[in-house]
């Protein structure tokens, strides 16, 4: 029994992580219709400057964190200007192509800059090691991470069902020309829902660099655990992003406990299963 | 007048030296990609040789040439090693990161006249490809398998092996099984995970309910094992007195900073640590570091390039310059001298190099970690070469 609960937690933990990291991808391939395969390098780059801030300017983790998102957040506008702009509604092809190419700039880069060893993030005392949550110990950051889960998944949902910005939104994406027509500022509407997107990448990185350490090549390395999350569970979807990490976190955790000779099988079967029977993945709308 | 006095006599000396050779000698590492800190070490250990011995052997002069390999590819590898044989002319190859990298070029060697001197791969295997390889790096053989004799010799007699699921984890996990069974240990299980795991919780869970009193683990260095050691700590099997044996490619200097307190005291075996102590190992790192530039990025590869460099000297000496393969291989057969790494020979029977293997503790020296040696099993040969 204990060790059903103990697989369950990590299960739930993993999930979360999973799901801080990519939800940043759904909303931009939901919401803003862009195939944005350099969304783990704006998480790397956020993990990147957390580090730098907390290791060597010696600053707290949370001041650390919230640089990382505004500063990943100003990189990413003036590349939305530039650069996504052209893309918006391009064909799925040019996206990919276009975006891939950032991706591998950004590496080049920061192998540049940072250098290739690995980079880690100065976590406060209360976040290091084992808490005791009965049955057994867990890490601490693990629960930051699945309380940060909860409050992203909720903040998200209120702002894109429930405020003034979330409406415009929606009709922007529904279509941009009747909205703007009913004067949206459509081009500031993407324009904040991507840096909105990319600080929530910055924040997955900070927040996963745990499971996931920094160093140049994670841009490459979990994009596609990220581009899976997002077809299970329905680009765009909050929830559906949510159900989706908790259900592959689970079948990922105990494969990995079980059988672990069978490697990724029983993640990717899963996947192959829930992409059968939901074509659009858990909760996404039919196109 | 007086400046075409000079220029004359500028030409009349470099046609002069032109007569005596210049001998190119190509090597093929990961100088851009995911393991371009280990191409930057080859560079490094050819430089810190030729800062202190200089590029010339007897009236012959030693030209390198790169050829970049961003990552295991052996149709790629077999097209540069062609470049660097028709193309460029070299009459050593040298370098190779990746054991299917030095498998796919060794066939040529023959045919070629040209000797290939090994710097990293670290399969037993390679050796039987050609006549004409010699290495000066390790197998992962030959790190692991002491492994079980320390493991031994502090009481443990029920260990989990843990490793991910390639070729160097599954020789670590033969050398390590045949090792400590045949030393009368009791190995209670072999995990292998496959090599994109990134959240190890359920593995430490596993470890637990294994009850062994340790775990023997081989993980491809960088994030899967940082991930591993921090998994190891938080999951309390540290505190629990399970301990971590390895060999030393997990513990590897650059990564050190990163692990941080979580590696120490873990035990690894290897042949290699940039702290070893003595007079040809100061004078390597110093040279070294100068060449890679920041010395916290020097590690193994680079003393197996410069141990590789001695050895292509000492064939350019033997041969007199001449390209001749099998009189350089010959020459070289049971060579002895001083490493960097400690007293070295190159066994003459399947050319892999004879070393000292140490015993390391990660431990703090001032606020650095390092791999503190402390205890040596000398002379140790491939036991990967023999074994079934």
């Amino acid at each position: 029994m204990s060790t059903v609960l103990s697989i369950g937690a990590d299960a739930v933990a993993y999930g979360m992580v999973l799901f801080v990291i990519s939800i940043g991808l759904s909303v931009t391939m939901g919401l803003m219709k862009v195939v944005n395969l350099a969304h783990g390098a704006f998480a790397m780059i956020g993990g990147y400057v957390a580090s730098y801030a907390t290791q060597q300017l010696g600053l707290g983790f949370g001041i650390a964190t919230l640089a990382a998102i505004i500063i990943t957040a100003l990189i990413a506008v003036p590349l939305e200007r530039l650069l996504y702009r052209r893309i918006y509604g391009a064909s799925e092809l040019t996206q990919v192509l276009m975006t891939i190419g950032i991706t591998f700039a950004i590496i080049g880069i920061a192998n540049f800059l940072m250098g290739p060893t690995l980079k880690t993030i100065a976590l406060p005392e209360q976040l290091q090691g084992p808490v005791d949550i009965g049955f057994r110990t867990i890490a601490a950051h693990k629960l930051f991470a699945v309380a940060v889960g909860i409050v992203v998944a909720g903040a998200l949902w209120f702002l894109v069902e429930r405020t003034p910005f979330g409406i415009r939104l929606r009709a922007s994406v529904d279509d941009a020309a009747m909205a703007g027509a009913l004067g949206v500022r459509t081009k500031i509407v993407y324009a904040v829902s991507f840096a909105l997107a990319v600080g929530l990448a910055a924040l997955g990185g900070v927040v996963g660099a745990q499971l996931l350490p920094i160093e140049p090549y994670y841009a490459l390395r979990y994009m596609v655990t990220f581009l899976v999350v997002v077809s299970v569970g329905g680009a765009g979807s909050i929830p559906g992003a949510l159900v989706a990490c908790l259900l592959l976190g689970a079948v990922e955790t105990t494969g990995r406990y079980l059988m672990p000779e069978f490697g990724e099988f029983f993640f990717y079967a899963a996947v192959i299963a829930i992409v059968c029977i939901f074509p659009n993945g858990l909760l996404g709308r039919a196109k | 007048m007086k400046k075409l006095l000079l220029a004359t006599l500028a030409l009349a000396m470099s046609t002069s030296l032109s007569y005596a050779e210049t001998i190119k000698v190509g090597v093929v590492g990961p100088f851009s990609g995911p393991a371009a800190l280990q191409g930057r070490n080859f560079q490094a250990g050819i430089d810190a040789w030729l800062a202190i011995n200089g590029n010339k052997v007897g009236d012959n002069t030693i030209e390198v040439v790169y050829r970049d390999l961003p990552a295991a590819d052996p149709a790629q590898s077999a097209a540069l090693t062609q470049d660097l044989i028709v193309g460029e002319g070299v009459q050593y190859l040298a370098g190779y990161y990746y054991t299917p990298d030095a498998m796919a070029a060794a066939p040529m060697l023959e045919e070629a006249n040209v000797p290939m001197v090994i710097f990293n791969a670290a399969t037993s295997a390679i050796m039987n490809a050609s006549p004409y390889v010699v290495r000066t790096s390790f197998t992962t053989w030959q790190t692991s398998t002491p492994m079980a004799q320390v493991a031994r010799d502090r009481g443990i007699d029920k260990v989990i092996t843990v490793v991910s699921d390639y070729g160097p984890g599954i020789d670590a996990e033969k050398a390590f099984v045949k090792g400590f069974s045949d030393a009368g240990g009791e190995i209670v299980e072999s995990v292998r995970m496959p090599m994109t795991t990134t959240d190890f919780s359920p593995m430490m869970q596993r470890i637990k309910d294994s009850g062994a009193q340790a775990v023997f683990a081989f993980l491809p260095a960088g994030p899967a094992t940082l991930g591993f050691m921090k998994s190891y700590v938080e999951n309390g099997l540290k505190d629990a007195g399970v301990t971590l044996l390895a060999p030393g490619d997990l513990t590897q200097e650059p990564d050190l900073a990163a692990l941080g307190d979580n590696a120490l005291g873990v035990l690894t075996t290897f042949h290699y640590a940039v702290s070893h102590d003595s007079p040809e190992n100061k004078a390597f790192v110093e040279a070294a570091s100068k060449a890679i530039g920041n010395a916290n990025d020097l590690t193994f590869p680079a003393v197996g390039a410069y141990d590789g460099m001695y050895v292509i000297s000492k064939m350019i000496e033997a041969t007199g310059g001449k390209q001749d393969a099998k009189a350089a291989v010959e020459a070289v057969k049971g060579l002895a001298w001083v490493s960097p790494r400690g007293p070295v020979s190159i066994d003459p029977k399947n050319r892999h190099i004879t070393q000292n293997i140490y015993l390391r503790e990660v431990a703090k020296d001032g606020d650095k970690y390092i791999n503190k040696e402390i205890q040596t099993f000398e002379n140790q040969g491939d036991p990967g070469w023999t074994a079934p």
